[in-house]
């Protein structure tokens, strides 16, 4: 056992395991109660998928339950890995998929398809419905990703001021294309659009699970091939330059990946903010700034703080539920200010 | 722990008969006598109701139906009785685990509510959502209730409740109909504050109250909810400003809502005459509607005449 030796394997194995147990916990919680019975069919073949007739409870449990967790340590994961990669192409531990637009921007694409491309104006909207508003939001995110690459390098060269205003530009421009969009809605427009601003896990399918899922897989393994030249981008530009790495094209490919990550999670469940922005935070006061290792351990952390609180949300004013966004920030934001407090002489 | 009701009592004991017999055998016995138990019991469990719509809940409580409400929404306030069952949350943004929770036979919903993902899971599950819209009319208020007398298998009291109400109506028609020489001009004013007003045009239940009470939107150009602008206040030409005791509240009363920018230069402002009325009646199409409309007819021909 010589792999246990090394305490950052240790610190892995450990968020593993207290992950599990708060999917175990999560999946146990919830306003329905599901008994020991319903766990033990979902393993003795009468599981949901090969029964036609469905019984109530196990079907709560296949088809809302377990999506909705799966789906929330996903997004959380996801929101995770993307924070910690706009923070490492920024080099500014203060950007955020959400400060910086990116997310508005996404979520803007989307309400735009929303209102103009929904109803009798295209009729194929229906079956391309998953897919177009994935598209959409991925492009939103993708061209805000790129404004902030190019802008910030020409506008602010450098400034980490410069590229937060930057980014509190675009969030408005983003804003007030949501703002537009709700005044153009219809009624029914806008009970969708009020789902997507708020952002909730409530809508979480297995369809959902699984693009997630995959997207992750495909994004975390092109990242941890590029963190080495992160790290060397932390250095500085004209440093990694000069190690041989081509930082436009680094660029370029993080933006990519990112947009990706808050395109399909914006799609899928709305704007959900502050966990792009404390889980690196987290990750690197446990394991310190190496992004080979941090990159994984952030998508750990930011899968327990979605994990925690969308149970919270879930659970805490049963039989109705409260907007997953106030206990994200709610958990979060006690422990940046913790975290800004002992860490304020590396941050500044 | 799930409480053991009645209803519950077979699986229950399978659950228990499982527990001891430990064999797979056991195990099928068990599960087919609670299969066949439980499918006798359903046939004749009263029904569990999910009411998400303040009117919906008004008409299950006017067809004393009360005792099969497990749950409504934020907005049933009347009767007060109502706000004392399990609370569902805003209709908006119900949760699906929360209504099944509940284990409903059916749900009630109005057109209002939502987010859609949520109806659609709890209706996979097999428990039917009923949408029930009103149509902004006195027409889809008795459809409302023949529709849930059907769910609820209360024929005789709804018939009753359709009867007394269609009397009700023609009378309150009636009654309108001998003031037709007065038509003032009603705008409707939906405000959460004073930075924030909006107004109601065609398609809108205040539209459908407002005719219905004999009177005449002043801003009917649009469809749907609109924000107010001060121009757009004088262009109405208001004789009456109509608001929901909430919106009337969370104004600051009537010193604040006759300072509105603009109000002044309308006839309703140069004579102060601001008609409230509670949100649930005038906007519920519920039972109370007939009411609603007398109340509000007569609150419009008092003010314009004084």
């Amino acid at each position: 056992m010589s792999f246990l030796k090394k305490p950052k394997t240790c610190v892995f194995l450990l968020f593993i395991f207290v992950l599990l147990l708060s999917i175990l916990g999560a999946l146990q919680k919830g306003a329905f109660p599901i008994h020991t019975e319903v766990w033990l069919s979902l393993l003795t073949g009468e599981h949901p998928l090969f029964k036609s007739s469905q019984n109530g409870d196990i079907y709560i449990l296949w088809y809302l339950r377990i999506p909705r967790v799966m789906l929330a340590v996903l997004m959380g994961a996801a929101l995770g890995l993307a924070g910690t990669l706009v923070q490492g192409l920024f080099r500014n531990p203060l950007a955020d998929p959400s400060l910086l637009g990116v997310t508005t921007g996404a979520a803007s694409a989307a309400a735009l398809t929303i209102v103009f491309c929904s109803g009798d104006r295209i009729a194929m909207f229906g079956m391309a419905k998953i897919w177009i508003l994935p598209i959409m939001s991925f492009l939103g995110a993708f061209l805000t990703c790129m404004t902030l690459n190019v802008s910030s390098k020409w506008l602010a060269s450098g400034s980490i001021s410069g590229l937060l205003l930057l980014g509190i530009a675009l969030n408005a421009l983003g804003v007030s294309i949501i703002g537009l969009c709700t005044y153009l809605a219809t009624d029914e427009q806008l009970r969708n659009l009020s789902f997507w601003t708020l952002g909730s896990l409530a809508g979480a399918n297995w369809t959902m699970v699984v693009m997630m899922w995959l997207m992750l897989v495909i994004v975390y393994v092109c990242s941890s091939r590029l963190s080495p030249r992160l790290n060397a981008l932390s250095l500085g530009e004209v440093t990694a330059a000069h190690l041989g790495i081509v930082v436009s094209r680094l660029r370029w490919s993080i933006s990519v990946m990112v947009a990706l990550l808050a395109g399909l999670s914006v799609a899928f469940c709305g704007v959900i903010g502050f966990i792009g922005l404390i889980a690196p935070h987290l990750a690197r006061a446990v394991i310190g700034a190496d992004q080979r290792v941090l990159l994984p351990l952030s998508m750990l952390m930011g899968a327990l703080l979605m994990l925690t609180a969308d149970t919270i949300a879930r659970t805490i004013v049963i039989p109705a539920e409260v907007p997953v966004g106030i206990f994200t920030a709610l958990l979060g934001s006690p422990f940046l200010i913790v975290l800004l407090r002992t860490r304020r002489h590396r941050i500044g | 722990m799930r409480r053991i009701t009645p209803a519950r009592l077979p699986e229950t004991l399978a659950f228990l008969m499982r527990r001891r017999a430990l064999g797979r055998l056991g195990t099928i016995g068990a599960l087919a006598m609670s299969q066949s138990m439980h499918a006798k019991s359903v046939g004749n469990r009263p029904p569990r109701i999910v009411s998400v719509g303040g009117a919906l809940t008004e008409i299950v409580y006017a067809l004393e139906a009360q005792s099969c409400l497990v749950g409504v929404d934020s907005t049933s306030s009347f009767p007060h009785q109502a706000q004392l069952l399990p609370q569902v949350g805003y209709a908006r943004r119900l949760s699906a685990e929360g209504i099944l929770a509940l284990s409903p036979t059916s749900v009630l919903v109005t057109e209002e509510a939502g987010p859609p993902e949520v109806l659609r899971q709890v209706s996979n599950v097999g428990v039917p959502v009923e949408v029930l819209d009103s149509g902004y009319r006195f027409e889809g208020l008795v459809q409302r209730i023949a529709r849930i007398g059907r769910l609820l298998s209360t024929e005789a009291k709804t018939v009753a409740l359709i009867e007394r109400l269609s009397l009700a109506w023609s009378e309150v028609c009636l009654s309108v109909s001998h003031h037709t020489t007065i038509r003032p001009r009603v705008l409707f004013l939906f405000a959460h504050s004073t930075s924030r007003l909006m107004a109601s045009g065609i398609q809108t239940g205040a539209h459908a109250m407002i005719e219905y009470a004999g009177a005449i939107n002043a801003t009917s150009d649009f469809t749907g909810f609109k924000p107010l602008t001060p121009e757009s206040l004088i262009a109405a030409r208001p004789d009456v400003i109509l608001l929901t005791e909430h919106g009337f509240k969370a104004m600051g009363e009537r010193s604040s809502v006759l300072k509105l920018p603009g109000l002044s230069q309308t006839p309703a402002g140069r004579a102060q005459r601001i008609a409230v009325m509670d949100a649930s009646l005038l906007l519920g199409f519920g039972p109370r509607l007939p009411m609603a409309v007398q109340q509000l007819s007569e609150q419009f021909r008092t003010s314009v005449t004084t």
